[in-house]
């Protein structure tokens, strides 16, 4: 490590992903940096493999065959760049292998301290596999044996108020300690443990796991009686999993023998990208990567950066998880049928035990994009709730918050503040059609007032993160050549009509090509105007029956609009957004919106099909 | 591209195997390295102490505390048992009785004639570790279990419901795209785990649970059916701890599915064979998955192979998504370029031909791999 990189030439670099491993190739030519080629294979995480380099090899192999040249030498690669034909200057990587956060959590009293801890692990994105409690009833050989079955990525152990008795929370320690859970993530991992308990006891906390864990302190959640505090605990599993779960994955240490720099955790690096693009440009953005277990949040308004890791919520490990969180109704709006209940829960369920297939019939992927939606709108719902400000600004719940379930603090997202939203992620950036990542951007985070739309075009954000470290050059060449794809401004007011249709939008612009548009739009609509990449123009908008762009509700907005692969998207539809199974209407307006972004071919004939 | 990584559920007739047999608690190890042990021996025991219950008896009585133990018929370190007396008060002349009666079975611990308190403990509970598999022990923890070494017919499945169980296998169909009826299940199944074709449903399994059924494997479930019977939905796949008096191997996946008939033949010729059997299935970093096992440590003939986890031109794979799901077929071409899918994605595809001969491409990514 520290290496002198500066006059490297070519460039392997892989994101070990929970479900699949991509490698993209990058060659310096003519002085600019660009991707020349990308492969990917499966994560190679499951018995007997259970080696993650296994899959960096295969992923590898895939690049030597499409660019004719040879990297690897048998299990090893070859370094430096040799000649044209063979070798790399250096190999890096980022790694989100370990997947999702399935946490245990443990408390004193089952009703008190305990739930409180649920409360800040699930208002973390972890799965709760189960809540201990001294006074659960189970004998305490019971408690052992369930620690060990789940083997949990994380524990979260509090209880007691401050100044409050310690003997039962040092108890539960010793539970732990004795449970002495074995890591799914291979032996070079150590258990996080989070204390988040009795200050009066972290000594003896300390004394009883802090040799055999990775045990963090941090502050009591129940304080008093009367108060819950689960900011400091929800941001210190966010923490953990980001720098200690997720990367890992068995084979981890080998390969870490293998690269020039550091492994880097998919969302540290991804958050590097996303930071930069928001500061070059100096604009608020909203950025996402949709992997197989996990979904990632990322946002810049002015100086302040937040990142959220929603463990649970992604399209391949993750994919039942989101259909048990957001309900079945709420993925099935999305298609352009009346579906089967039936089929649709075993189709999920079938992508849950052999999550590396992808979809391979249009209807497939239409059930796909209908449950990344769902995916994407509640990894923004706990993105919103967690970014509330700077870290360490402590939002504190009082007993009556706490049984209300209300959200503590205020977000800092505002949605007519937003210039970007940048897509990143497979069911993104490999959507066979451009207009599908468009419209699934939209529905999930729905966008208001004026926004342009992007998308990472291969889905290799994580990899220039990295290599950001190593050769920023090198890394914003290929970002701003190979990697941003503009996919053009969507503009949608805010408000909603109770009954009817009407015009609650008017269009004036004059396009390159010289033509006038004067368009007057009505509720619930979408519609595209078509403006290349690179072009912009400018724009009055003005919004209709109580709208509202941002200025107020009737007022007029002048707004550059830039194009992109799809166009400029005009959403009508209104904000919030909300679309019901039940809506009697609800298969005709989605057919009439998906034909106006060009989403699917023969959408018609689908929809027709899925009724019969 | 003359090869590429698949990865397959693990169906061999003869194979190694090494099993952990891990205490909860610490305890003491039964059997010593190099031990041949059966699959129900317990290799390991602990003993979980009693909780403590305070009996106070002075109070019960109406006399003081320095007065109780006159009437007590036990000492400290007794054996007692639930309903036993341990003290008696008469009075007027014998025909007026106070008792107090234990109100568990186990050990006095103490008597106190301060508080006036009798502390007895419940008998601790043994918590044995059977083998679960029969074999050698090859390693021993101590104080903590051991480490089996066994050799025999070993089954994945894709996903399953419960803990270990054993019992004898028994095949209820003929053929693997069959499905057992509920009407054949009988007291012939008490004890067995079966194996039911290519469906089980709600009322199937019920019905299992009712007659005395220790496991059911089969090719497909409906996940409406796995929510109907645990009452909650499945989320990220963690199972094993289920209380469903039954344990569920899914061999093939969710809905109405053949089972491959490599599995299906492998188990008929396992029918009557003593099994062992977990339910239990993570799916994530580190994944496990559910198992049959038939040990045959006797077995001369067969030679453990390698298995293989690439395929190539003229393997025969399945097919492990819609539309042609469950299929059988064997590879005729592994293209290098990218292909356009019916969905649109273009992604490296292999050319196939499917056992009635038809020809189709499926995405690499949607093939599994089929050990011969």
């Amino acid at each position: 490590m520290g290496q002198d990189h500066s006059d490297i030439e070519r460039v392997v670099a892989t994101d070990c992903g929970s479900t699949t491993t991509k490698a993209i190739l990058i060659e310096k030519k003519d002085g600019v940096f660009r991707l020349i080629k990308r492969g990917e294979a499966p994560t190679t995480v499951e018995a007997p493999v259970e080696d993650v380099t296994k899959g960096v090899l295969n992923a590898v192999t895939e690049l030597e065959e499409l660019s004719g040249l040879k990297i690897l030498h048998e299990e090893d690669f070859i370094k430096p760049k040799k000649n044209e034909k063979e070798g790399t200057d250096i190999f890096i990587s980022t790694s989100s292998a370990g997947g999702g956060l399935q946490m245990m959590v443990a408390g004193v009293v089952k009703n008190m301290t305990a739930e409180s801890a649920e409360r800040a692990a699930l208002g973390a994105g972890a799965i709760v596999m189960d809540v201990i409690a001294t006074n659960d009833l189970r004998p305490v050989h019971e408690k052992i044996e369930k620690i060990r079955h789940l083997r949990p990525d994380m524990i979260l152990l509090s209880g007691g108020t401050d100044g409050g008795t310690i003997k039962h929370v040092v108890e539960l320690a010793e539970i732990i300690k004795a449970a002495n859970p074995k890591p799914r993530l291979g032996i070079t991992y150590q258990l996080p443990i989070i204390y988040a308990g009795n200050i009066a006891a972290r000594k003896n906390i300390e004394d009883t796991l802090g040799s055999d864990t990775a045990l963090q302190i941090t502050d009591n959640l129940r304080p008093s009686m009367e108060m819950e505090n689960l900011m400091p605990a929800r941001l210190k599993i966010q923490d953990l999993f980001l720098e200690h779960v997720m990367a890992h994955a068995p084979g981890y240490k080998n390969l870490m023998a293998w690269t020039d720099v550091d492994i880097m955790p998919t969302p540290g690096a991804v958050g590097l990208i996303m930071r930069t693009i928001a500061k070059q440009r100096e604009i608020n953005i909203v950025g996402v990567d949709i992997g197989g277990a996990t979904t990632d949040v990322f946002s810049v308004f002015g100086e302040i950066f937040n990142r959220t890791v929603s463990a649970n919520l992604g399209m391949s490990y993750s994919i039942s998880q989101v259909f048990a969180e957001t309900g079945a109704e709420n993925v099935m709006r999305w298609l352009p049928y009346r579906p089967n209940t039936k089929d649709i829960r075993n189709r999920i369920k079938n992508k849950m035990i052999r999550p590396t297939t992808i979809p391979q019939t249009l209807e497939e992927l239409i059930m796909e994009q209908a449950l990344a939606r769902e995916a994407l709108r509640l990894a923004f719902i706990q993105h919103k709730s967690l970014a509330v400000g700077l870290k360490g600004v402590q939002q504190q719940r009082t007993i009556s918050d706490a049984f209300s379930q209300k959200i503590s603090g205020q977000t800092i997202i505002n949605m007519f503040h937003l210039n970007m939203l940048v897509g990143s992620g497979g069911v993104l950036s490999h959507a066979p059609r451009r207009s599908q990542a468009a419209m699934l951007m939209i529905d999930s985070f729905q966008p208001t007032g004026v926004t342009d739309l992007t998308v990472d075009s291969i889905f290799m954000m994580p990899q220039l993160g990295v290599l950001s470290q190593v050769h920023e050059k090198a890394a914003t060449d290929v970002f701003e050549k190979d990697c941003l794809i503009y996919l053009g401004s969507c503009v949608a007011p805010e408000g909603n009509l109770k009954k009817g249709i009407k015009p609650v939008l008017e269009i004036n612009m004059t396009m390159p090509d010289g033509t006038q548009i004067a368009d007057t739009i009505d509720y619930g609509e979408i519609k595209v105007y078509p403006l290349g990449v690179g072009e912009s123009v400018k724009a009055e908008l003005k919004p209709l029956a109580g709208f509202d762009l941002g200025e107020g509700k009737n007022k007029k907005i002048e707004a550059t609009l830039h194009g992109g692969i799809v166009g400029i998207i005009i959403d009508t539809r209104g904000r919030p957004f909300n679309l019901s199974l039940d809506d009697p209407e609800r298969i005709n307006k989605i057919v009439k919106w998906y034909k106006a972004i060009d989403m699917y071919p023969e959408i018609e004939k689908i929809a027709e099909m899925g009724q019969r | 591209m003359g090869q590429a990584y698949t990865p397959g559920l693990k169906v061999s007739k003869y194979t190694l195997i090494q099993k952990e047999r891990i205490l909860p608690i610490k305890g003491k190890t039964l059997v010593k390295k190099g031990d041949m042990v059966t699959s129900k021996d317990v290799v390991a025991t602990a003993q979980l102490p009693g909780s403590v219950i305070m009996v106070k008896v002075a109070n019960k009585l109406g006399v003081l505390a320095g007065e109780m133990e006159q009437f007590l018929q036990i000492k400290e370190g007794d054996q007692i048992t639930t309903g036993q007396i341990i003290a008696e008060k008469r009075s007027f002349l014998g025909l007026m009785k106070d008792i107090v009666k234990s109100p568990i079975e186990g050990i006095v611990e103490s008597i106190s004639s301060i508080t006036g308190q009798c502390v007895l403990r419940l008998n601790p509970t043994p918590i044995d570790i059977l083998a679960y598999v029969s074999g050698e022990v090859k390693k021993v923890y101590e104080d903590e279990g051991v480490l089996i070494e066994t050799k025999g017919a070993f089954m994945q499945g894709i996903f399953g419901i419960g803990g270990e169980v054993m019992g004898d296998l028994h095949v209820m169909v003929k053929e693997p795209s069959r499905r057992a009826n509920v009407d054949d299940l009988s007291e012939e199944h008490i004890g067995k785990i079966i194996v039911v074709g290519s469906h089980v449903d709600y009322h199937f399994i019920k019905r299992a649970v009712e007659v005395g059924v220790k496991g059911i494997i089969t090719a497909g479930i409906d996940d409406a059916d796995v929510k109907a019977l645990l009452g909650y939905e499945i989320g990220v796949a963690i199972t094993g701890n289920e209380d469903i008096s039954l344990s569920i191997v899914v061999t093939e996946g969710f809905g109405k599915i053949d089972m491959a008939h490599k599995t299906f033949e492998l188990l008929q010729s396992l029918d009557g064979k003593y099994a062992s059997m977990n339910g239990a299935t993570q799916i994530r970093a580190g994944v496990i998955r559910p198992e049959v096992i038939v040990t045959d440590i006797d077995y001369k003939d067969g030679e453990i192979k390698e298995s293989e986890y690439f395929i190539k031109i003229g393997k025969s794979i399945r097919i492990i998504r819609n539309p042609y799901f469950g299929k059988i077929a064997t590879v005729i071409e592994m293209p290098t370029e990218l292909h356009e899918l019916e969905s649109g994605a273009m992604v490296r595809v292999v050319r196939l031909e499917l056992e009635d001969g038809e020809k189709v491409i499926v995405p690499r990514a949607n093939v599994e791999i089929i050990e011969e």
